[in-house]
């Protein structure tokens, strides 16, 4: 693949008329991962929203250059529906495959219960079921260890690890450990 | 699948399972019921004023549903999600409405030959009245979506939607009641403002949805 998926350049977030950050850059190519860090409201899930094109970027650019898949505070799935069938409405878009999603985050077995009826860290791995299902290259996930136990980590990582593999880049941000190998290191809210 | 398609397949799907056509469809027949017991049995007079009450009655049922178009989805990154895959603000309002009329209008076209018989509407005028509606609703349809965006994540979201909507609507209304006793031109005026509010309001929903993301 030719140039980085991901392209930031002197970033500025701009929310409520404060300044979250500025002049941060960034580039992501095939198999590589940035990790986002810092304490809470200085701006992870801003950068995320606006590398995903939700937020205006106030300053500098963002170049997107590859499909992204977005997991973000809320599942996005309809509450009435049988897991299987609220992800097969994005799969359907995406043209994903929901059977191999469900299987990878363990959740093959809660396919038919509505999804109303999963607990937080189940409705976040129907989130990354969704994230994996989309087949895009580019991950953005914020916040994707939370409500997840240990052994659920441990997935997610091996899930990472086997989309950069694949060719894929990732993009996490969190404020709970989560182990990306090799990554570029972005801390908010130090020296801003 | 193309995700506008998708998107007016969930919509409908959404109407036929969690209220969003019964509801409106038992209020428009609900109102066609307690309307002569209120001006009591005159069978002329009832027929002289079927016509308005099923339009009044028609516009009432849209203004229900209003809330559950596009808050809840707004609430649950569904929106954002679809943004994401490219998918213009606008394009999500425009299948919203195609969705949200294919789930009500027709049932609406249905109850109002019941409700044509409640109100003593005689036959030759019937159908008039539904190619009416036809014309109509698509334009309420799209009223009812655009509103749901604009009032999304407002507190009183119910009540203040029905302020928003209702005058918008004055126009189907007259042109819409005024078909009914053959005034020409009106069912010509009455499709002209449709029109219009299909072309219009998945921009401005579509614009809500966008200010309401920052």
């Amino acid at each position: 693949m030719s140039g980085p998926l991901l392209q930031v350049r002197d970033a500025a977030c701009v929310r409520g008329g404060r300044r979250l950050f500025a002049g941060l850059g960034l580039a992501l190519a095939a198999g590589e991962a940035a990790l986002v860090t810092g304490p809470n409201g200085t701006g992870k899930s801003s950068l995320v929203r606006m590398i995903a094109g939700l937020l205006p970027v106030a300053e500098g650019s963002v170049t997107v250059n590859a499909r992204c898949a977005l997991l973000a505070e809320q599942p996005s799935l309809d509450a009435e529906l049988p897991l299987a069938k609220a992800l097969g409405f994005w799969a359907a878009i995406d043209g994903g495959d929901v059977a191999a999603a469900l299987a990878a985050v363990g959740l093959a077995g809660l396919a038919p219960v509505p999804v109303r009826f999963l607990s937080t860290g189940q409705r976040r791995r129907a989130g990354i079921a969704r994230v994996l299902a989309s087949n895009a290259p580019l991950w953005l996930l914020d916040e994707p260890a939370n409500g997840l136990d240990a052994a659920s980590v441990a997935v997610l990582e091996g899930l990472i690890a086997a989309h950069r593999a694949g060719g894929g880049a990732v993009l996490v941000a969190t404020h709970l450990p989560v182990a990306l190998p090799g990554a570029h290191e972005i801390r908010l809210g130090e020296g801003a | 699948m193309n995700p506008l398609l998708a998107i007016i397949l969930r919509e409908l799907r959404r109407s036929w399972t969690s209220g969003g056509l019964m509801l409106p469809v038992a209020f428009f027949l609900l109102v066609a019921i307690l309307f002569p017991f209120a001006v009591g049995p005159d069978g002329k007079l009832l027929a002289r004023v079927g016509g308005g009450v099923i339009w009044a009655a028609a516009l009432l049922a849209a203004l229900l549903p209003v809330e559950r178009l596009v808050a809840p989805d707004a609430e649950n990154g569904l929106l954002d999600q679809l943004a994401v895959r490219g998918v213009p603000d606008a394009g999500v309002a425009a299948a919203k409405i195609a969705g949200h009329w294919l789930g009500f209008g027709p049932a609406l076209l249905a109850a109002t030959v019941i409700a044509g018989a409640l109100l003593r509407i005689d036959e030759g005028a019937l159908p008039a009245i539904l190619i009416a509606l036809a014309i109509g609703t698509p334009g309420l349809a799209a009223l009812g979506v655009a509103t749901g965006a604009l009032v999304a994540g407002l507190r009183g979201a119910g009540a203040l939607a029905g302020l928003v909507m209702l005058p918008f609507a004055v126009p189907l209304l007259i042109f819409g009641a005024g078909s009914v006793d053959g005034t020409p031109g009106a069912l010509k005026l009455l499709a002209a403002v449709s029109l219009l509010l299909l072309a219009g309001c998945p921009f401005v929903a579509g614009a809500a949805i966008r200010m309401g993301r920052s």
